[in-house]
């Protein structure tokens, strides 16, 4: 007759808040997710701004000087660095999520994606000229 | 095992992360220039307020700020759970009803204009 | 044929004697391009006959030879000792708990895989007299490559949710669900969604890819999740918002 083995099964603890330093594909997953912080405070910025707007010609003209001090300026280049970093994560993962079959085959992603850049493009530069800011 | 109301709170998430993806950038661009001194035509008084107060213009607003601000609520709630933060629950009526409230506020403010 | 002198650290476990793991390190020689399950077996043969790890057919179909290997899952018999320096660090595939050395308890794994339904439910009875399923390319190609799965469990062992929310039903069981719901003979996807529209299904993933990265068969897992919870949220619009669509 066999001999019982006695099971004891041993659980390895995931360490809850540091298990994103595990691999640097888990660090770039966190860098896209931080970058909400900044795209939030930036929308409240534009609200804080719209208030200002609301109070008149002089509140909002010290609104727009207010936008130069260094603390502001540093924020809108962080800001903008993380707010592109989402874009490019976000265009690089549509394919995955919209795969579009033509005839037999699916589009390739960089199809789908190069067309969400190219859009993108297209809108920031409308966007820019009909701004004003060139 | 009932089937989830994720979906109620997914589907701004996805909608504000595309706009957000298309549309962030520019408009931080936009703010930089003007804080460096260029203040783009658009943001000069008399043109944004006349933007702001057409019910267009206003409609895009509270549209824009309402999906950016709740999807950026949305990654900051799965940010927290994945920092090890378990108390979802409370973290998800936090962050949305921030979000609501910043609309709210956009909304309120766009109404004086 | 050149040889290597390769230094593997193994997690070792042993349930009847040991409290917790501890690392052993053992040192073979091998031919340069064997990989990592071949120098596991040679020490079994020649070291240490109670290594215990799964392995079979030694070419990256069966799926068993999962392990972490430098900390990143991979399959071993898949792992090529030319492309790694120094000691070899490996453990039993994470996320899962240990049995025994390399061995893990797959049973969540094995009942998540059932709970998904992975088996054709057709819209209707269809008699053998009306002849058989027909299906045009296009329509095999829509759901072909989630049909590569080999069950490896790399993509548990790579998805943090997983390791962070052990009842998520995760990525392979999930993509198998999507296997079936994209398959024209099938009309099961509404029995489906109720395992996989779930909070423990789909909506615990939060897209990290970390499985696609690490899947062996480019199933792309994360890329089927994120289809599965586009395909759910309009259907979950379309029946709160328009309840007098019929199904």
């Amino acid at each position: 007759m066999a001999q019982e083995v006695t099971r004891r099964p041993y659980l390895r603890e995931v360490p809850r808040a540091r298990w994103f330093f595990r691999h640097p594909r888990y660090l770039r997953y966190m860098a896209r997710e931080l970058s909400c912080v900044f795209i939030g405070a930036y929308t409240l910025l534009l609200v804080a701004g719209l208030k200002r707007l609301s109070e008149g010609q002089a509140a909002y003209e010290a609104f727009l000087d207010s936008l130069g001090a260094p603390a502001s300026v540093a924020f809108h280049v962080i800001a903008l660095g993380f707010a592109l970093y989402h874009s490019v994560t976000w265009f690089n993962l549509t394919p995955k999520a919209l795969p579009v079959q033509v005839g037999e085959d699916f589009l390739p992603a960089r199809v789908i994606a190069g067309a969400h850049y190219a859009a993108w493009a297209l809108l920031s530069a409308a966007i820019l000229f009909f701004a004003g800011a060139f | 095992m009932a089937r989830s109301n994720k979906p109620i709170v997914w589907g701004p998430f996805a909608a504000g992360g595309t706009l957000t993806a298309f549309l962030t950038p520019v408009l931080i661009l936009l703010t930089l220039l003007a804080g460096l001194g260029h203040v783009p035509e658009a943001l000069a008084y008399d043109p944004l307020r006349y933007f702001a107060a057409h019910w267009l213009g206003k409609l895009a607003i509270v549209l824009v700020v309402f999906l950016s601000l709740w999807s950026a609520a949305h990654r900051l709630r799965i940010t927290f759970y994945d920092f090890g933060v378990r108390c979802d629950t409370l973290v998800a009526v936090v962050v949305y009803c921030a979000a609501a409230s910043g609309t709210a506020a956009a909304i309120i403010f766009l109404l004086r204009i | 044929m050149s040889e290597r002198l390769v230094e593997l650290e193994v997690l070792r476990y042993n349930p009847e004697t040991d409290g917790e793991p501890h690392f052993q390190r053992y040192s073979v020689t091998c031919e340069d391009e064997c990989v990592v399950l071949d120098a596991l077996n040679h020490v079994k043969e020649t070291l240490d006959t109670t290594l215990s790890y799964r392995w079979s057919c030694h070419m990256a179909v069966c799926g068993s030879c999962g392990m972490m290997i430098n900390g990143e899952p991979k399959l071993a018999c898949k792992s090529f000792l030319r492309d790694y320096e120094g000691v070899i660090r490996v453990e039993p595939l994470a996320h899962f708990p240990i049995e025994r050395d390399l061995v893990t308890v797959i049973d969540d794994f094995m009942e998540k895989l059932a709970r998904v339904k992975p088996y054709l439910i057709p819209k209707r009875e269809k008699p053998v007299s009306e002849g058989e399923y027909r299906q045009t390319p296009a329509q095999l190609k829509k759901f072909k490559q989630y049909t590569m799965c080999i069950n490896c469990m790399l993509c548990y062992a790579a998805c943090p949710e997983y390791g962070l929310i052990p009842k998520f039903i995760g990525p392979a069981a999930i993509a198998l669900a999507h296997r079936y719901n994209q398959d024209s003979r099938d009309g099961g996807r509404d029995e489906r969604e109720e395992q996989i529209a779930t909070t423990e299904g789909v909506w615990e993933c939060s897209f990290v890819g970390a499985c696609s990265e690490v899947c062996p068969e480019h199933v792309d897992p994360a890329g089927a999740l994120q289809q599965v919870k586009i395909a759910s949220t309009v259907d979950w619009y379309k029946e709160h918002l328009m309840p007098w669509l019929k199904k």
